[in-house]
């Protein structure tokens, strides 16, 4: 059967994961391992598209699929990567999976980050924990085209030193002159040079201004619903906070009926909304 | 569309053996308290007098389906390496159901808006649906729990049928009602039903006057949302409930599903199952987080959905048809008629002045 790399499978049958092979683990933390796809062929990835923010199901056939963000920005081609926080069935056995294995994904579902309308503007990432991930996507996408954007600053908090993902990465974000990055923990911790403090508290001295700009925040609950109101302290409006939701996705295709709030299906009106969205929606987080 | 033809009752099993014989047919046979679709054998009784307990849902949308079929298999260049294999599984079947009611043929119409979406399909949906046909009895007399005339049908309905078979004394009026039902009509069982066509009209519309007046459940949609919050409400409404489900297994609206994995060695199948919102797992995460964590946040969903979320969505169309089934079948008595009408009249108690 010959297959047309540019109509994408799912518009056919939207529950037919494609076949594809884990190129690269890396173990972030105790938790969280990152997996490096690749999908078909060298064209078929070529012809995959896909935008910062949308998210794929990944299959473990026999335990089965959840969702996450695919947090390789499309600037960058030549894998997919997904980092998966063990926390259920299916995280655990993608934990025990390595290079050379095969692997489902369902992908690209959900809506993006609004990069276009974020042109030109000052840009604040807010992430805590795994939440970094979804931020990941934008930020190398940003970096890719770096011009289009004013200020970027990253602030990003984990529990511990042990806890944070991307930690290959963090020396160059460092570094980065074009690029403010501070990174804090939660408590004090021997050998630790960055700040130490919860996210909220960091972000307020940090001071970013919010004029002509837009704050992308994603983390645990209790950690979004400070940061929330360190941006409101700061001046910043619900419409320039955006975010990326997580639920109990299945189908990722708006039909299972599980991930509604309201009149909106996380899976496809989501993952990303804006503060202004979200408080129009009803109270079902 | 063809005129009305007439079946005479002393004819009906020798229809159903024919039609029987070209494709499966199911229809209503009594098993114990309950009547239930089954597939049909030449002779055998129908029940065509009561309402079916469980409603067509799952001829459409089976209980459980195969969406796919995998097969684990071990490279022979690499033993090492292990390679996967897919096989989608579309089988539909063509299939007639007999003897459904309007609302049960009714129902698929809610499921084809979300399944025969603009940006995604379901194919095992659209492919069984394509291969099905109901010739659907109109209800002469509503039952109890019936409401579907205030939610945009009728006891004569045709929507989403076929064909249309009105009971009369002696037989029954039967008309087409889709290009695909005409089709059903060649058989030499028929006798000419035009002459009768106007007297089976007057009873399908005799029998919506005796529903009495219709409710009406628009303004549900801004008011449900409105109570969203109001927690007191919802625990007052879903204090009985006990979470069962029963409500929506035989909803022929509910379309809800959950996708699992069944493991036999090497090889398995991904199967799509109907799944319940009534229950605490449907919205569990794996952190532990449920932003449905009691029955009362569930049935307000489950209300929600139907009469403020589906309707917000879809031109105002109530993703309920009426049937009561849920309200029939309930083992402690909970009426969504009861709850959406407690809703729209539900006024928040006025603020003490004490409390100002």
């Amino acid at each position: 059967m010959t297959e047309n790399p540019k109509q994408s499978p799912l518009t056919a049958n939207p529950y037919l994961p494609e076949i594809g092979t884990i190129i690269e683990t890396i173990q972030e933390t105790h938790n969280i391992k990152t997996f490096r796809i690749v999908l078909g062929s060298e064209e078929r990835m070529q012809n995959f598209h896909y935008e910062p923010g949308q998210v794929g199901q990944l299959s473990v056939f026999g335990i089965g699929e959840s969702t996450f963000v695919i947090n390789s920005p499309p600037t960058r081609k030549e894998y997919l990567q997904f980092s998966v926080m063990r926390a259920g069935e299916v995280t655990t056995k993608l934990h025990s999976l390595s290079k050379g294995d095969r692997i489902g994904v369902r992908a690209p579902l959900g809506n993006h980050f609004p990069y276009e309308s974020m042109k030109g503007k000052d840009v604040v990432f807010i992430g805590g924990g795994i939440g970094m991930a979804p931020l990941r996507t934008l930020l190398l996408f940003m970096l890719d085209n770096r011009e289009d954007y004013g200020k970027i600053s990253v602030l990003y908090g984990a529990r511990s030193p042990q806890d944070m993902a991307f930690s290959y990465e963090l020396p160059e974000w460092l570094e980065r002159k074009d690029m403010e990055t501070v990174l804090t923990i939660d408590r004090e911790a021997e050998g630790w040079e960055h700040k130490v403090g919860l996210i909220p508290n960091v972000l307020l001295e940090m001071a970013p201004k919010p004029k002509k700009a837009v704050a992308v925040t994603c983390g645990p609950p209790i950690m979004i619903k400070f940061t929330l109101q360190a941006l409101k302290k700061l001046g910043f409006k619900d419409d320039q906070i955006v975010t990326t939701l997580e639920k109990r996705m299945k189908c990722g295709v708006g039909i299972c009926g599980r991930c509604n709030i309201g009149t909106k299906y996380v899976c496809v009106d989501g993952p990303v909304f804006t503060y202004e969205q979200l408080r129009e929606l009803p109270n079902e987080l | 569309m063809a005129e009305a033809k007439f079946i005479a009752n002393d004819k009906l099993t020798a229809w159903l053996d024919e039609l029987s014989a070209t494709m499966r047919v199911l229809a209503p046979a009594r098993q114990g308290d309950a009547v239930v679709f089954v597939p049909y054998v030449a002779g055998q009784n129908v029940e065509l007098g009561q309402e079916a307990t469980a409603p067509p849902k799952s001829t459409v949308f089976p209980a459980s389906e195969d969406l796919l079929r995998y097969d684990y298999r071990k490279n022979p260049e690499n033993l090492g390496q292990v390679d996967v294999e897919l096989f989608p599984t579309i089988t539909p079947e063509p299939t007639l159901v007999f003897g459904s009611r309007p609302c049960g043929a009714r129902g698929f119409l809610i499921f084809d808006r979300v399944y025969d979406g603009a940006k995604y399909k379901d194919p095992y949906y659209l492919a069984r649906r394509e291969a099905t046909l109901f010739a659907t009895i109109a209800c002469l007399k509503a039952e109890n729990a019936c409401f579907c005339h205030s939610v945009g049908s009728a006891p004569g309905d045709a929507a989403g049928s076929d064909l249309l078979l009105t009971p009369m004394d002696d037989g029954y009026v039967v008309e087409a009602v889709s290009k695909k039902g005409e089709a059903l009509l060649g058989s030499s069982l028929f006798t000419a039903g035009k002459k009768k066509a106007g007297q089976a009209k007057k009873l399908r519309e005799q029998a919506l006057k005796d529903m009495g007046e219709p409710q009406d459940f628009g303004p549900a949609k801004d008011k449900l949302l409105a109570l969203f919050d109001d927690m007191g409400f919802w625990e007052d409404v879903s204090a009985k409930c006990i979470s069962c489900g029963a409500c929506t297994y035989l909803c022929p609206t509910c379309y809800c599903f959950n996708i699992t994995d069944e493991n036999a060695g090497l090889t398995g199948r991904r199967v799509r199952s109907w799944d319940n919102c009534m229950s605490f797992q449907f919205t569990l995460e794996a952190s532990g987080h449920n932003p449905r964590p009691t029955k009362a946040h569930r049935l307000k969903n489950r209300v929600g959905h139907k009469f403020s979320y589906y309707p917000a969505l879809h031109e105002g169309i109530i993703a309920c048809c009426g049937c009561g089934r849920c309200i029939k079948s309930c083992p402690v008595s909970v009426d969504i008629r009861e709850i959406v009408t407690k809703a729209m009249a539900h006024q928040p108690p006025a603020v003490e002045e004490a409390a100002k």
